[in-house]
C-alpha cells in the first residue's frame, strides 16, 4: 500500500565497497566544490542566464558535448572495471552482483546517455549553420530536450549511489527485470531515467526534422543540403518512429513493477517475448540513429580534408535513406534464437545482409572522394580514415552474424560483443570524434591541438584493435557475454589479457583527449577567420563563434557546397553581390522554463523510483503547471535591433 | 591555418603537378612509416594470440563433432570468404589512396576537384554487394530450414528436456525416465531433440562442439536438434545472462556409444535418488549445485512448470510435447 510518508528502503544509499564509498565522497566533494567555486566567483547569475535558461542551440549544443564526454568517462571507468575483472581467470576483483550492475550501465550510458547526447551535440552544433537557419524551429523545445537528457542521466547514475544500480543488463529483459526477480529500485531507475531521456530524444528528432525540412536557406533545395544534414534528417525520422515504441516497452514494464500488472511476466497470460520485440523494435533502429550522423560527419570531414566534391552524392542520399528504411525490417536478428520459424529467421537474415549493401556503397563513395583528392591529415580527417577498415570489419562480421544458423554460434557470445564494439566505436564514436575535432573551432572559437589529438587517436584507434579483435577470437571458443568470471582451463586466459590491456589503452587514449581539450582551451591557436579547416559548407562562412543570431543576413544558396562555390567564384575575380540592408532579426527569449520542468520531471521519476507516488503526483502537477504557464506565455520572442547586429558583425569579423 | 589546403599546388592543373613531379621526384616520407608496419603487427598479434591458444583447438565453434555443428560451420567459413571479397579490396585502396594522394608538396598524382559521378563505378558498387547478399542469403535460407529437422532420419531420435533454473540445468529423459543436473549423457551418431524451458529468467542453451543455441523460455517449450558422431565430452553453457549465479551455468555433454549410454542409465536408475517434487522444489530454489544424477523424477514436473504459467501462447509447442508423451507411452 502506497503510504503517504516515503519508505526508506534498508539499501537506501548503497553501503559495503569501497568503490562507492570512493564515488560518494568523491560526489559530495565535487558538489560542495562546484558551488563554492560558483559562489566564491559570482557565477550564479552568469550560469543561470547564460547557460541554464539559454535557448541557443550552440550553447545547448556545447552542454550536450561535455555532458557527453563526462558520460563517456563513466562509460568508459565501467568498461575498464569489467576488463580488470575479466583480465584473468578466477579473479576476486568484483563480485557478481557489482559486475552485473557495471556491464548494465556501462551498455545504458554508452547509447543512451553518452552516444545520443554527442550526436545532439552534433546536430546542434552544425545543422542550424549547415542550412542557413538561425535556430532551430523549436528553440524552447529544444532545451526542454535538453534538460531532460541531463537529469535523466543524473536520476540514472544516481543509482550507483542511492538505492543501487540496475543490473538486468541494459536489455533489461523480463523476467530477469521483473518484481519476482529483481525486486530492488535500481531497475526503477532505468525505466524511469530512460523514460524521461526518451522524451527529450523524441522532441529533438521531431524538432530537426522540422528544422530541416521548413528552415533552409532560400534556394538550398533538399538535394543541394549538405550530407550532414541529410543524415540528421535520416536520424530524426528514425527517431521519431522507433522511440515511441521504447515509451510504450518501457511504461508497460514499469506498470508491471509498480503497480503489479503482467504484461510481461508470463503468469496470467502475460508474454516477454513481447518485451524482447518492442525493445528491438526501437533498439535496432537506434543504432541506426547513432551511427547515420557520424556517417554524414565522415562525409563532410573526408570531402572537406579531400579538397574535392563528395563522390557520388545522390548514391550517399539514397543510400541514407534505404538504410532508415531497412532498419525497421532487422530486429528479430537480435534474437534468431528465440524460436521464430525459419520463414520468420530467413526474411530477417536476408534483411538484415541487404543492409550491408547501402553502407558498402558509403564506404566506396568515401574512397573515391578521397581519389584524385589531396588529403589532409588532420586530426579529424585520421578518424574518418581509420574508420573505414574497422567498420569494414564490422560490417563483414555484421553480414555473418545476420546468416541465421551462423548466429546460432555466435549469438551472446564475445563475437557479438566484439562486432557491436567495432561498429558502434569506429561508426560513432569515431565519427563523433571526428565531428568534435571537425566543429570546436566553429563551437569555441580556438582550435583542439593537432598533435595531442593525434595521440590520442593513436591510442585509441591502436587500443581498439587489441582490445576488440581477441573477443571475436573468445567468442569462437565459447566465451559467453556477461559471465563476471570463467574458468582457468578454457583457452581463454591469454585474449581476455590481451584485449584488457587493449582497453587500458584505450583508456589511456581517452585521457590524453581530454588533455588536449584542457590544454587547448588555455593554448590552442585561435580562429580568427571562421573558416580554418578551408570548410565547404555555410557554416564556414560565419565567424567563430558565430553570433547568437548565426546570420546576420541570410544566405541565398544556388549550389552544393555553397560556401566552396562561393569562395571559388571570388577568387576568379567574381564581384560578390552587394550587401542587402540589414533587417530586425527576430530570436527567442530566454527561459527558465525548461530548466524547472526537468528538475521536476526529475523529482518525480525519483520518487516513482521509490514507489513514492505523492511525490510522483505531485510532480505530474508540477509538469501540468508548467505546461500551461508556457502556453499561456506570449513574451517569448523578440527581434535584435540593426544597430545591435552592425555592432556585433564590426566587432566578430573586425572589418 | 593548418595544413593549407590554401597552398598554390591545391588548384594546380595536371599539367602543373607533372611539372613539378621533374623538379620535385615523389618522397617516400618517414612520417607515414608507423601506418604501414600497423598492418603486419596486427597480424603478428592475431597470429600470436592463435598460438598461445593451442593452434586452434579450443576454437570449439570451429570444432564440430556433428551434423549441425557442421552446417553452421560450413555456413561461417561461406560467410567470411564472401565478406572477405569486399573488405580486402576496401582496405587495399584505401592504403593505397590515402598516400597517392596525401596533400605534400609535390605529390605528382592528380588533383581533380571537381569529379564525383561515375555512373559505371557505382553500378559495380551497388552490383557486387547484392550479388554476395544473394549468393549468401540463399544459403542462409536452405540451412535455416534445414536445421529444423532431425539430422538424420535413419535413426530414432532421443528426447532430452532441459529446464535452466537459478543458476543449474535440469535435464530430464521422458523415454529412459531418469534426471541429471548440470551433465547430460548422449548416445553418439543418433539425433537428440532437446526440448527447452525454464524455471526461472530466460536462458539460452548453447553446446559450441553440437551446434548452435536457442533460448530457453518460462512458459513455452523450444525444440534444437543436435547430434555428437563422435564420443567425447563437449563444454556447454548458458547464453543468456540470468543474474548472480549466471556465469556458473556450464554443464558438460557427455557422448557416448550407444552401448555405453545403455549401461550409463541403467547404472543410474539402479543407484541414483529419486527426483521428488521436494527435491525439485530445491532445484528450483536459487544457488549453484553440483552435477547430480537421479533414477526417476516425480512426473509431470517439466509440463507444469511449463503450464503452471499459463499455456496460451504455445499451442504449437504443446503440440510437441504431446508428440514426446505419446512416444514416451509406447
Amino acid at each position: 500500500m502506497p503510504t503517504l510518508l516515503p519508505h526508506f528502503p534498508a539499501t537506501f544509499i548503497v553501503t559495503g565497497n569501497p568503490l562507492i564509498y570512493g564515488a560518494e565522497v568523491s560526489i559530495v566533494l565535487a558538489t560542495v566544490g562546484i558551488l563554492f567555486v560558483l559562489t566564491y566567483f559570482k557565477k550564479w547569475r552568469w550560469l543561470w542566464r547564460e547557460w541554464l535558461t539559454t535557448v541557443d542551440h550552440k550553447k545547448i549544443a556545447v552542454m550536450y558535448l561535455i555532458a557527453a564526454l563526462l558520460m563517456f568517462f563513466r562509460g568508459g571507468v565501467d568498461a575498464m572495471l569489467m576488463r580488470t575483472q575479466l583480465m584473468q581467470p578466477n579473479m576476486h576483483f568484483l563480485q557478481a552482483e557489482h559486475y552485473n550492475q557495471i556491464f548494465t550501465t556501462h551498455g545504458t550510458i554508452m547509447i543512451l546517455f553518452m552516444a545520443m547526447p554527442f550526436i545532439f551535440a552534433m546536430f546542434n552544433i552544425a545543422v542550424p549553420l549547415q542550412i542557413g537557419a538561425r535556430d532551430v524551429a523549436f528553440p524552447y523545445l529544444n532545451a526542454v530536450s535538453f534538460w531532460l537528457y541531463f537529469f535523466a542521466a543524473l536520476l540514472f547514475n544516481l543509482s550507483f549511489v542511492i538505492g543501487g544500480s540496475p543490473d538486468a543488463g541494459w536489455v533489461s529483459y523480463p523476467p530477469l527485470a521483473g518484481l519476482e526477480f529483481d525486486p530492488g529500485p535500481g531497475e526503477n531507475f532505468y525505466l524511469l531515467s530512460l523514460q524521461i531521456t526518451g522524451i527529450g530524444s523524441m522532441a529533438t528528432g521531431i524538432n530537426f526534422m522540422v528544422t530541416i525540412l521548413k528552415m533552409r536557406a532560400p534556394g538550398m533545395t533538399l538535394m543541394r543540403m549538405p550530407l550532414f544534414s541529410w543524415s540528421v534528417l535520416a536520424s530524426s525520422i528514425l527517431i521519431i518512429f522507433a522511440f515511441p515504441v521504447l515509451t510504450v516497452a518501457l511504461a508497460l514494464l514499469l506498470v508491471d513493477r509498480l503497480a503489479g500488472a503482467h504484461f510481461f511476466t508470463m503468469l496470467q497470460g502475460g508474454n516477454p517475448m513481447m518485451y524482447v520485440n518492442l525493445f528491438w523494435i526501437w533498439g535496432h533502429p537506434e543504432v541506426y540513429i547513432v551511427i547515420l550522423p557520424a556517417f554524414g560527419i565522415f562525409s563532410e570531414v573526408v570531402s572537406t580534408f579531400s579538397g574535392k566534391r563528395i563522390f557520388g552524392y545522390s548514391s550517399m542520399v539514397a543510400s541514407l535513406m534505404t538504410i532508415s528504411v531497412i532498419s525497421y525490417l532487422l530486429w528479430v536478428h537480435h534474437f534468431y534464437t528465440m524460436g521464430a520459424g525459419p520463414g520468420v529467421n530467413s526474411f530477417f537474415a536476408v534483411a538484415t545482409m541487404s543492409v550491408g549493401i547501402p553502407t558498402g556503397v558509403k564506404v566506396f563513395n568515401w574512397l573515391f572522394t578521397m581519389y584524385r583528392g589531396r588529403i589532409r591529415l588532420t586530426v579529424p580527417m585520421l578518424w574518418a580514415i581509420a574508420f573505414i577498415p574497422i567498420f569494414a570489419i564490422g560490417g563483414a562480421t555484421g553480414v555473418m552474424l545476420a546468416a541465421a544458423p551462423a548466429d546460432y554460434q555466435y549469438h551472446n557470445s564475445f563475437f557479438l560483443i566484439a562486432h557491436f564494439h567495432q561498429v558502434l566505436i569506429g561508426g560513432t564514436v569515431f565519427g563523433m570524434l571526428a565531428g568534435m575535432y571537425y566543429w570546436w573551432p566553429k563551437m569555441f572559437g580556438y582550435m583542439l591541438n593537432e598533435r595531442i589529438g593525434r595521440w590520442a587517436f593513436w591510442l585509441f584507434n591502436g587500443g581498439f584493435y587489441v582490445t576488440f579483435l581477441p573477443q571475436y577470437l573468445l567468442g569462437l571458443m565459447g566465451m559467453t557475454r556477461r559471465m563476471y568470471t570463467y574458468p582457468a582451463d578454457m583457452g581463454w586466459n591469454a585474449l581476455n589479457f590481451i584485449s584488457t590491456i587493449g582497453a587500458y589503452v584505450m583508456g589511456v587514449g581517452f585521457i590524453v583527449l581530454v588533455l588536449d581539450v584542457v590544454y587547448s582551451i588555455r593554448y590552442g591557436e585561435r580562429d580568427v577567420t571562421g573558416d580554418p579547416w578551408n570548410g565547404r559548407t555555410l557554416e564556414w562562412s560565419l565567424p567563430s563563434p558565430a553570433p547568437h543570431y548565426n546570420f546576420a543576413r541570410i544566405p541565398t544558396v544556388t549550389s552544393r557546397d555553397a560556401w566552396w562555390t562561393g569562395k571559388q567564384a571570388r577568387a576568379k575575380g567574381d564581384a560578390p553581390a552587394p550587401p542587402e540592408p540589414l533587417q530586425p532579426i527576430h530570436m527567442p527569449k530566454n527561459s527558465g522554463g525548461p530548466f524547472i520542468l526537468a528538475v521536476i520531471f526529475f523529482i518525480g521519476g525519483f520518487g516513482l523510483v521509490f514507489n513514492w507516488y505523492v511525490l510522483g503526483l505531485l510532480a505530474l502537477l508540477g509538469i501540468l503547471v508548467n505546461l500551461l504557464l508556457r502556453s499561456l506565455d506570449y513574451d517569448t520572442d523578440y527581434y535584435v535591433p540593426i544597430e545591435e547586429i552592425e555592432h556585433t558583425e564590426a566587432t566578430l569579423r573586425r572589418a | 591555418m593548418l595544413h593549407g589546403l590554401t597552398h598554390d599546388d591545391n588548384n594546380r592543373s595536371h599539367d602543373e603537378s607533372m611539372r613539378s613531379r621533374l623538379a620535385n621526384p615523389p618522397r617516400r616520407g618517414a612520417p607515414r612509416a608507423r601506418k604501414i608496419t600497423f598492418l603486419p603487427a596486427l597480424a603478428a598479434m592475431a597470429g600470436f594470440s592463435l598460438l598461445t591458444t593451442g593452434c586452434g583447438e579450443r576454437y570449439l565453434v570451429f570444432r564440430p563433432v556433428g551434423p549441425v555443428g557442421q552446417v553452421e560451420k560450413d555456413l561461417i567459413i561461406l560467410s567470411i570468404i564472401l565478406v572477405l571479397i569486399v573488405i580486402i579490396p576496401v582496405i587495399l585502396l584505401l592504403w593505397h589512396i590515402v598516400w597517392r594522394y596525401r596533400d605534400v608538396p609535390g605529390n605528382p598524382a592528380p588533383y581533380d576537384p571537381e569529379w564525383s559521378e561515375s555512373h559505371v563505378l557505382e553500378v559495380i558498387w551497388w552490383g557486387i554487394p547484392i550479388v554476395i547478399v544473394g549468393i549468401l542469403g540463399a544459403f542462409t535460407v536452405r540451412d535455416t530450414f534445414h536445421l529444423t529437422k532431425p539430422p538424420e532420419k535413419t535413426a530414432a531420435p532421443l528426447t532430452v528436456q532441459v529446464t535452466s533454473l537459478n543458476w543449474k540445468w535440469l535435464f530430464q529423459y521422458p523415454d529412459q525416465k531418469i534426471a541429471t543436473v548440470n551433465f547430460c549423457e548422449i548416445p553418439v551418431n543418433r539425433p537428440i531433440q532437446f526440448i527447452l524451458s525454464a524455471n526461472g529468467p530466460m536462458n539460452s542453451f548453447w553446446v559450441p562442439q553440437l551446434g548452435g543455441q536457442e533460448y530457453a523460455m518460462p512458459g513455452m517449450a523450444m525444440r534444437l536438434w543436435l547430434q555428437a558422431n563422435r564420443a567425447g565430452v563437449y563444454y556447454g553453457h548458458g547464453a543468456n545472462f540470468t543474474g548472480r549465479g549466471f556465469a556458473h551455468m556450464a554443464f558438460h555433454v557427455i557422448a557416448r556409444p550407444r552401448t555405453e549410454f545403455d549401461a550409463w542409465v541403467r547404472q543410474v536408475r539402479r543407484r541414483a535418488p529419486v527426483l521428488t517434487k521436494i527435491g525439485y522444489q530445491n532445484l528450483v530454489h536459487p544457488g549453484v549445485v553440483a552435477p547430480m544424477s537421479f533414477s526417476a523424477y516425480a512426473p509431470g514436473i517439466f509440463e507444469t512448470a511449463l503450464l503452471k504459467e499459463s499455456g496460451m501462447y504455445m499451442k504449437r509447442d504443446l503440440t510437441i510435447l504431446d508428440k514426446i508423451h505419446r512416444r514416451g507411452g509406447t
